[in-house]
């Protein structure tokens, strides 16, 4: 079995487009989340959102290829583009090793629907243009950076809604330790215009605020929580065997020592308790890990009345005796969805390897139900050297990741 | 609309559509060449003089329109009036 390490990260967040852009927002516990007078106007019920900026890949890709990229792929270029040079790992190097990817993404709402609307008006196909069905497909982070970057290893995408990000890092770190792939590409992507989550807002699931205070509306665990806030962006790991690794003299960053799952097999938008705590178990028995060598516990915690409940409840059954810090960077970036299992590990990577953890923003007072664990509201230095990172998503698919500093 | 109109037009049309300079879109250009066309950006190329001119140009015929100057005169051509 083959150690599992990252030796390369890249963000396009909502919080900065930078890994340092991003520890510091973190450390100050500054909120990406705005009002959107836009998404009132169409008739959203709930008004607030992550503030993702719009890259510009002009530069960097011609007409031919971009043309192939909804949103969630450029999202997706830029942090891989980072997340390889970060790794030291150029094209000479791809072209002549076997590189793969393993990418979350579970929706293309906007470009769908572009190219629909345009094939409805118009009663043409052609009128869609040539990059719409690549642009329309869930594979299509996959599809548009496998070849842009000459990946020829392993090239899929993994769709589990809100656990995307999580399931496709532990699929590429299982496909590393049997020895099946040398190093894959993997992350999470999150197209974050309205189109995506209009329904979802139809649901009711979106937090609402009397003072319309949008940096307050993200508040996981708090007792006056009442509905998640939509975010986006997309985020990569560069995963790798140790061997490989060292062979390369690429930087070694930490390891991917655990990675649970499970399925609820229950509700297909409330948790329940025994799933989540299972993916936990499993993970803590794959990795071999005692509870109490947890220094840190990034929950997927949604900002949900009752997600938040349910999962406090899990953690508590494994954590509650050590008292290990548990806090939600939803708090601050919102519910980046396909992308929260990717984006958390980096913003647990970047705390642990700065020597602090960043507060649950807007964390004031548990309920009954999450007074059970210990969430910090504040930013507090602490040196830790190993956390464990949860995504839940909807049809109860749970996904548990441990990395340990090295 | 005058042939000279129909040229301004194209160009601007097209050179904006695929992101080149208009200067370079001379009449003699070959025009796969200057737009850097592959067979899926023709797709692109066709549906977008079809949606300004309502001309429909059949494969055989595409064949046919090597530089600018072939381009401008099938639109003349074949433009509804």
């Amino acid at each position: 079995m083959n150690r599992v390490v990252i030796t390369g990260m890249g963000i396009w967040s909502c919080l900065g487009v930078t890994l340092d852009e991003v520890r510091q927002s973190l450390y100050e516990g500054k909120s990406g989340i705005i009002k959107s007078q836009e998404r009132v106007d169409a008739g959203f019920r709930s008004p607030f959102t992550a503030n993702v900026p719009r890259p510009d890949l002009k530069p960097f890709i011609g007409r031919n290829q971009r043309q192939f990229m909804p949103e969630e792929a450029q999202y997706a270029y830029m942090a891989t583009k980072d997340a390889l040079e970060a790794a030291r790992m150029d094209m000479d190097y791809i072209d002549s090793h076997e590189v793969g990817i393993i990418y979350g993404n579970d929706s293309v709402a906007e470009a769908t629907m572009i190219a629909l609307d345009k094939f409805r008006n118009l009663g043409s196909t052609a009128a869609c243009g040539s990059g719409a069905i690549f642009q329309s497909m869930n594979s299509t982070v996959t599809m548009n950076l496998a070849c842009l970057f000459h990946l020829k290893g392993i090239n899929l995408t993994a769709s589990a809604a809100c656990a995307s990000g999580s399931q496709s890092i532990g699929l590429g770190a299982l496909l590393i330790r049997n020895g099946l792939q040398e190093c894959v590409v993997c992350g999470g992507a999150q197209e974050a215009n309205m189109y995506g989550v209009a329904s979802f807002d139809g649901i009711q699931s979106f937090a609402l605020r009397d003072d319309n205070d949008a940096t307050k509306a993200s508040r996981p665990f708090d007792r006056d929580r009442n509905g998640l806030v939509p975010g986006g962006g997309a985020a990569t790991v560069i995963l790798e065997s140790y061997e490989s690794a060292v062979r390369r003299g690429a930087p070694i960053l930490a390891e991917i020592v655990g990675w649970g799952f499970s399925g609820n097999g229950d509700h297909i938008s409330t948790p329940n308790v025994a799933g989540p705590a299972r993916s936990l178990e499993l993970c803590l028995k794959d990795a071999g890990v005692n509870p109490k060598e947890i220094g840190y516990v990034n929950a997927h915690a949604t900002s949900t009345k009752i997600g938040d409940a349910r999962e406090a409840q899990a953690i508590a059954q494994f954590f509650g005796e050590c008292n290990v810090p548990v806090t939600s960077t939803k708090s601050q970036t919102g519910h980046e969805m396909w992308m929260a299992g990717a984006s958390e590990i980096i913003y647990s990577m970047l705390m642990m390897k700065n020597g602090f953890i960043a507060g649950n923003v807007n964390f004031e007072y548990p309920d009954e139900e999450t007074a059970c664990i210990n969430v910090l509201g504040e930013t507090k230095e602490i040196a830790f050297d190993q956390f464990l990172s949860n995504s839940f998503g909807f049809g109860g698919t749970n996904s548990t990741l441990i990395v340990k500093n090295l | 609309m005058t042939k000279n109109e129909i040229i301004e037009q194209v160009n601007e049309l097209l050179a904006n559509e695929f992101e080149v300079e208009v200067t370079d879109i001379t009449p003699e250009a070959n025009v796969k060449e200057t737009l850097m066309l592959d067979s899926l950006s023709l797709v692109d190329m066709v549906a977008l003089l079809q949606a300004n001119y309502k001309i429909t140009i059949p494969v055989n015929e595409l064949h046919q329109i090597q530089s600018f100057d072939d381009l401008y005169n099938y639109i003349e051509q074949h433009m509804p009036a």
